[in-house]
């Protein structure tokens, strides 16, 4: 069979799933590189069994995913999960029609009813760019002084995009949270992300370990992955004294710090759904 | 085993066997995140710098 690998850098990640897609039989992995890529209407889809995207820039995956599904391919993760993912808005719309827990969110489109929306959830709250990863651009509000200032900032020195405001209730982590990967129809690993500042992410110094996985993490994540279209995903949460929310959903999963940690070999479970998925299985 | 040079710091940067082009590795000496950009001859650069929507 034919697997594509649509990347742009090679990380520790995609490296990790280049060797295992190798030492499997009967498995002829096609590199693509994102920056190399010309597409031309009317050519094929590589001939490609299935593509499994792991590019570093969500608009190239966005566009390379729709091209390669309209000429009869398979993505993993497909162009609908990558555009709900990509976009907060998106993704917290999916997870509210599937009354999934999350945090109480508002979205606005000026200053003035940005700021009346910070009012309404009451402060502090948290400012997030509804593009965006690894924790860029996140602002704790924990006032009226501050909403102010930062609305103005982002509104004057921002692109377009930065005006549409994404407004979160500010959730206290006590030092972590949690991030699910869920492959398929399995999540298979957790681990908390620690860290004394209130932006958890390991691409900020958050530090990883294991987290068991109990019923209501393993059904909570499941549930998030089906409502953004399943694949493989990673599942950010908060614990709450009334359970767990959803905090965000992630498409194009980095997990080269969760290997060790859980004691899960994440890039070959990848792998196994991923050729599962060409052989016209592997659901979800 | 292959080598390469660090272009900042010309630093001699052990690399693995199956090493690809694109791959991220970072300079032991000077902590540079550097891209392969060929491994044949093995020629490292600069990595590219962060952009807007790169992430997960």
């Amino acid at each position: 069979m034919r697997i594509g690998l649509l990347h742009s850098l090679i990380r520790k990640e995609e490296k990790l799933l280049i060797q295992e897609f190798r030492n499997r039989p009967g498995v002829e992995l096609i590199l693509i590189d994102d920056r190399q890529l010309i597409l031309t209407p009317g050519q094929d889809g590589f001939s490609l069994d299935v593509l499994l995207e792991r590019s570093i820039n969500h608009s190239r995956a966005l566009h390379a995913l729709r091209w390669f599904e309209s000429a009869g391919v398979r993505c993993i993760n497909s162009s609908r999960v990558a555009f709900v993912c990509g976009n907060k808005l998106w993704t917290t719309e999916a997870l509210s029609r599937r009354g999934i827990p999350q945090p109480r969110v508002k979205i606005a489109f000026t200053e003035t009813s940005a700021l009346q929306a910070m009012e309404e959830l009451g402060y502090p709250v948290v400012l997030k760019p509804a593009l965006g990863s690894w924790g860029r651009l996140l602002a704790k509000v924990n006032d009226r002084d501050a909403a102010e200032a930062i609305l103005e900032h982002k509104t004057i020195l921002g692109s377009y995009h930065h005006s549409i405001f994404y407004i979160q209730e500010y959730i206290e982590k006590r030092g972590r949270d949690i991030r699910s990967f869920v492959i398929g129809n399995e999540c298979v690993a957790a681990i908390y992300r620690r860290s004394a500042h209130w932006i958890t992410n390991t691409a900020r110094g958050g530090q990883a370990e294991n987290c068991p996985l109990t019923q209501d993490l393993r059904h909570i994540s499941l549930q998030a992955a089906r409502a953004v279209g399943g694949g493989v995903v990673a599942i950010d949460l908060f614990e709450t004294e009334n359970g767990l929310l959803v905090n965000e959903v992630n498409s194009t999963m980095e997990f080269k710090n969760s290997i060790h940690t859980t004691g899960i070999p994440i890039h070959r479970l990848i792998v196994d759904y991923v050729i599962a998925v060409a052989r016209g299985g592997g659901g979800g | 085993m292959l080598t390469g040079l660090c272009p900042l710091c010309d630093a001699r940067i052990q690399l693995e066997a199956d090493v690809l082009p694109g791959e991220l590795v970072e300079c032991p000496e000077c902590a540079m995140e550097l891209e392969v950009v060929s491994t044949h001859p093995i020629r490292l650069a600069e990595a590219p710098q962060e952009e807007e929507d790169w992430g997960e």
